[in-house]
């Protein structure tokens, strides 16, 4: 019989599910903007692993820890969104597979 | 009620991470991504993170998300991303196998492995005080120089972001390096007069 509350294991293997989606979403996809939702998608599951011990290990730490790694998602949109549009201007399209000026 | 609050959740977000990576037009897509931040703030919930629930649904589905349906619209680059053509041979089944692999390997850890480590002695978790006034006590004295830091690294975003994505006045645009990048379709147009 399931246990009255969800196992810490039950968050941990969602995470690892949306981790894994995330990773598969940015080896596939090709354009630039849903690259980068992927990767918000893999530092989500991870936020649902740091919450999960901070509950289990009965730690504050955990749940400040996904503070700063909002802080510096927020920071890491901004500038990639900048480095997008930068690129739009001058090449009229974000495909990843188009920026291969450095191939040799 | 855990139970069905957690499924609950968990769909939500499945379904939306499925979204972020199946939709070929990226406004879905970002829709999709809202989506499984909502269904993540609900299990922070779930779990005694009343703080960063609230966090979560502000920043990242509030701004991060809007700030990626305002790039797309600016830009024009919501035409839909043609799915059918694979760029490399055998891409998407390298890359789903290794996207299996890493879920594998992630739940046989779970699984397999015991919760271990210390339970905390610096900052643990009392149940008497609102969430969010925990956090800030231990924001403030514990993890303060962290803090400080985080903001210096917000000012360099912004003002990064500012030099990438502001407008060059005529002097600074490099033109020669324009030429050098044509569009594709440029240069069969300049191939075609030179063989004519």
């Amino acid at each position: 019989m399931l246990a009255s509350a969800p196992p810490p294991e039950a968050y941990l293997v969602l995470s690892a599910l949306l981790f894994a989606a995330g990773a598969v979403g940015l080896l596939v996809r090709r354009n630039a903007l849903i690259m980068f939702m992927c990767i918000e998608l893999m530092l989500n599951a991870v936020n649902l692993t740091f919450v999960t011990y901070a509950r289990e290990l009965d730690d504050l730490g955990g749940q400040v820890t996904v503070f700063f790694v909002l802080v510096v998602a927020a920071a890491e949109v901004v500038v990639g969104l900048g480095i997008v549009v930068s690129i739009f201007r001058r090449r009229r399209n974000a495909t990843a597979d188009d920026l291969s000026l450095l191939k040799g | 009620m855990e139970w069905v609050v957690f499924v609950l959740g968990a769909l939500i977000c499945a379904l939306g991470a499925f979204g972020v990576v199946t939709r070929s037009n990226p406004v879905h897509a970002a829709l999709s991504l809202i989506g499984t931040f909502f269904g993540i703030a609900v299990l922070f919930i779930a779990q005694d993170a009343e703080f960063l629930a609230a966090v979560q649904v502000i920043v990242y589905a509030g701004s991060i998300v809007v700030l990626f349906l305002f790039v797309i619209m600016l830009l024009g680059v919501d035409t839909a991303e043609d799915l059918e053509v694979e760029p490399i041979t055998g891409q998407r089944t390298a890359a789903v196998v290794a996207g299996v692999a890493i879920a594998a390997v992630l739940i046989f850890v779970v699984v397999a492995g015991a919760i271990t480590g210390a339970t905390s002695s610096a900052a643990p978790i009392d149940t008497d005080v609102a969430n969010p006034v925990q956090i800030g006590r231990v924001l403030f004295t514990d993890y303060l120089w962290a803090f400080e830091i985080t903001s210096i690294l917000l000012v360099i975003a912004v003002v990064g972001a500012v030099t990438l994505a502001r407008h060059r006045p005529d002097g600074m645009v490099d033109d020669e390096l324009v030429d050098e990048l044509p569009a594709p379709a440029v240069v069969a147009v300049d191939e075609g007069e030179v063989a004519t």
